[in-house]
């Protein structure tokens, strides 16, 4: 990058990283708050806010509040909720839309433009909007599953998954990235006698690395931590994921220590995969922006 | 599509698109457009999640149920006998009462149902402005403050932000991954934490302007005031995603050449001079981008509110997609729902494409 004056005092350095330093704090704050309070009890935890101890894990440090957490709601079973309807449609929508998005861009057929324009127009439809009518048909949708043949989605794990696969923000990613690739590959593999779904899964695939990375975790993050509709379609206590599970903790009473623990274990492996993976999670947000 | 010249040399396979396109094809048609059609069918009609009576067509009577105002002017009541105003007992003079009005009087037939919003003063007469759903059109507005305010600010401050990160200094990549952090965190979860800042006896921002005052700054009830509670959410989301922005300015940042700057410096161009006719100019389509963009999340905001003031305190901090929810869910109004759905949607459709005309290249 460019924008390096090209003289620059020590003082002037200092100052620089003085301001850096100020907004990361500020960034900073409420999670470091967060953490430290997940070991207090509530007392000290409500009286510390009060002074710059509500940022020092200080006094009576436990892990009391974890285990109190645990005792209070099915936490676990929260966690391995999200974590199922998390993983399960970021695998099928990486499957589903890089494979749409591969006969969009590498075959010729009748309807693609429409339906190719279609899904980009999607693109402008607030999920909001039509949270409300989608309610409405998941309550009468068929399925078939250990139950047999059952009308109406409401409480279960695939009106959770289902609604999410195909979105039109990850076909346009796919398609993106497929425009670049060189057509000479498939050329040569369907010369030599390879099927359509052949050249798709084991010539484009292999060579979508950076663009399943962006894909998986733009779905991952809206999805793990997906509110207004879980909150709709889970009234039963055994499909709800983290971010709903939470209203365990509002009720009759609260406990802030245990409120704290619970945001931290539903928080910290999503900061840790972060942290891990930054590079690739500021890519994928960055190659959003590309699109305009 | 760009894609169409260089696939005409490939072979033409129907079958084969169609298949393959089909899964992706039939989950964005169910989920996405057929319930967006559904919301414009359903927003003409009384339709309730569970009900025992069948649909019925009612025609645009939700949306003039929810969108009806009027404005009413209200003139001093004046004694039929001497002709003089009526004053009250502390010598002003009296108005007509809005449930005459309002109220089966077949005079007024515009009004019937309505409740007033808002009046002032014009000269002697009084203007009343009613509403025939007042939650709704509080909700309405709210979020047009909420959009107008933010929309600006998180953008100017991410653009900062992006400069600042834009730096060559060792390091300043701790910077950015701890800029874009609240980004990774779900807004319930943000939102839960900013409750302890925001708390009106023992809150931590209370505790910091106290500190930075010496004493002197009294407490305030952040969420609980009618006057800042609409503030706090404001702050508290720009907080949340302003990183996101930040990302994405920097990567328009990175597609200015560098040699402009290069040139910039060897013709001894100020820092300001270089940010208004090389950086800026270079950064059009991405100031368009992200100012769709947020303006397309501002208007859904609902989990903030959800989470810390479920509306109140008195109502101001309702919101458009909260009343949705409020409706369509909680009441199981589906009809009521899908209406603030669609007026959302045209909302928002109008304006981007507002925004997409007024930013556009101008050759």
């Amino acid at each position: 990058m460019s924008q390096a004056p090209t003289e620059r005092t020590p003082s002037g350095t200092f100052w620089r990283y003085a301001l850096l330093t100020v907004v990361a704090l500020i960034f900073c704050f409420p999670l470091v708050f967060m953490l430290v309070s997940s070991l207090k009890p509530d007392l000290q935890l409500l009286t510390d806010t009060g002074s710059i101890r509500a940022f020092l894990p200080v006094g009576d440090i436990s892990l009391d509040n974890y285990a109190a957490a645990f005792k209070r709601a099915p936490v676990a079973l929260f966690i391995f909720n999200s974590v199922l309807v998390t993983s399960v449609t970021v695998l099928l929508s990486l499957f589903v839309c890089s494979m749409g998005a591969f006969a969009f861009v590498f075959l010729n057929w009748t309807g693609r433009n429409v339906i190719f324009a279609m899904i980009v127009a999607t693109l402008i439809v607030p999920f909001e909007t039509i949270a409300i009518p989608m309610l409405l048909i998941v309550n009468n949708l068929p399925w078939i599953g250990t139950d047999g043949f059952t009308v109406g989605w409401l409480n279960s794990y695939h009106v959770q998954i289902v609604p999410f696969i195909a979105d039109g923000l990850t076909i346009f990613l796919f398609v993106q990235y497929f425009k670049d690739l060189p057509r000479e590959l498939i050329e040569a593999a369907r010369i030599e006698g390879a099927s359509w779904f052949q050249v798709y899964y084991k010539v484009i695939m292999p060579l979508s690395g950076p663009v399943l990375a962006t894909a998986a975790i733009l779905k991952f993050l809206a999805m793990y931590n997906q509110y207004l509709w879980p909150l709709m379609v889970t009234q039963a206590e055994q499909y709800r994921p983290v971010m709903v599970g939470l209203q365990y903790f509002f009720q009759l009473n609260r406990a802030w220590g245990e409120i704290m623990a619970y945001l931290s274990m539903i928080t910290v492996p999503v900061l840790i995969f972060y942290l891990l993976l930054q590079r690739a999670f500021i890519a994928s947000i960055a190659s959003t922006g590309v699109k305009g | 599509m760009d894609a169409k010249n260089s696939t005409s040399k490939l072979s033409t396979s129907t079958w084969a698109g169609w298949l393959m396109a089909a899964p992706a094809f039939v989950l964005i048609s169910l989920f996405v457009v057929i319930p967006f059609f559904f919301a414009f069918g359903l927003s003409f009609t009384n339709q309730r999640l569970i009900s025992p009576n069948p649909t019925e067509y009612v025609g645009m009577s939700n949306f003039k149920q929810l969108l009806g105002v009027g404005v009413l002017t209200l003139e001093p009541v004046v004694d039929a006998a001497t002709k003089t105003p009526v004053l009250d007992a502390e010598g002003k003079p009296t108005y007509p009462t809005l449930r005459s009005i309002t109220r089966n009087n077949p005079k007024f037939p515009q009004y019937a149902g309505m409740r007033d919003l808002f009046s002032f003063f014009w000269g002697e007469n009084q203007i009343v402005v009613l509403a025939q759903d007042t939650l709704f059109i509080k909700a309405l507005f709210n979020t047009f403050i909420f959009v107008i305010l933010v929309a600006p600010i998180q953008g100017a401050l991410a653009l900062c932000l992006a400069l600042m990160i834009n730096q060559k200094l060792p390091g300043i990549n701790i910077f950015r991954t701890i800029y874009f952090m609240p980004v990774v965190v779900s807004i319930v979860v943000v939102a839960l934490l900013w409750r302890f800042i925001y708390d009106g006896n023992n809150g931590l921002l209370n505790t910091l302007l106290g500190f930075l005052s010496f004493g002197l700054f009294e407490p305030v009830d952040w969420l609980g005031q009618p006057s800042t509670a609409l503030g706090s959410i404001i702050a508290m989301s720009i907080w949340q995603a302003v990183g996101f922005h930040m990302v994405i300015w920097l990567s328009g940042l990175q597609t200015i050449p560098a040699t402009l700057y290069e040139a910039a410096d060897i013709e001894g161009a100020s820092s300001w001079q270089k940010f208004s006719y090389i950086t800026w100019p270079g950064l059009r389509n991405t100031a368009v981008l992200v100012l769709i963009v947020i303006t397309m999340q501002a208007f859904s905001l609902f989990a903030q509110v959800d989470v810390m003031t479920s509306g109140g305190p008195v109502d101001s901090t309702q919101t458009v997609v909260y009343q949705a929810v409020q409706r369509g869910y909680v009441k199981q109004d589906i009809a009521g729902g899908s209406t603030i759905s669609v007026i959302l949607f045209l909302i928002v459709l109008s304006i981007s494409l507002i925004q997409r005309y007024l930013t556009r290249e101008k050759n």
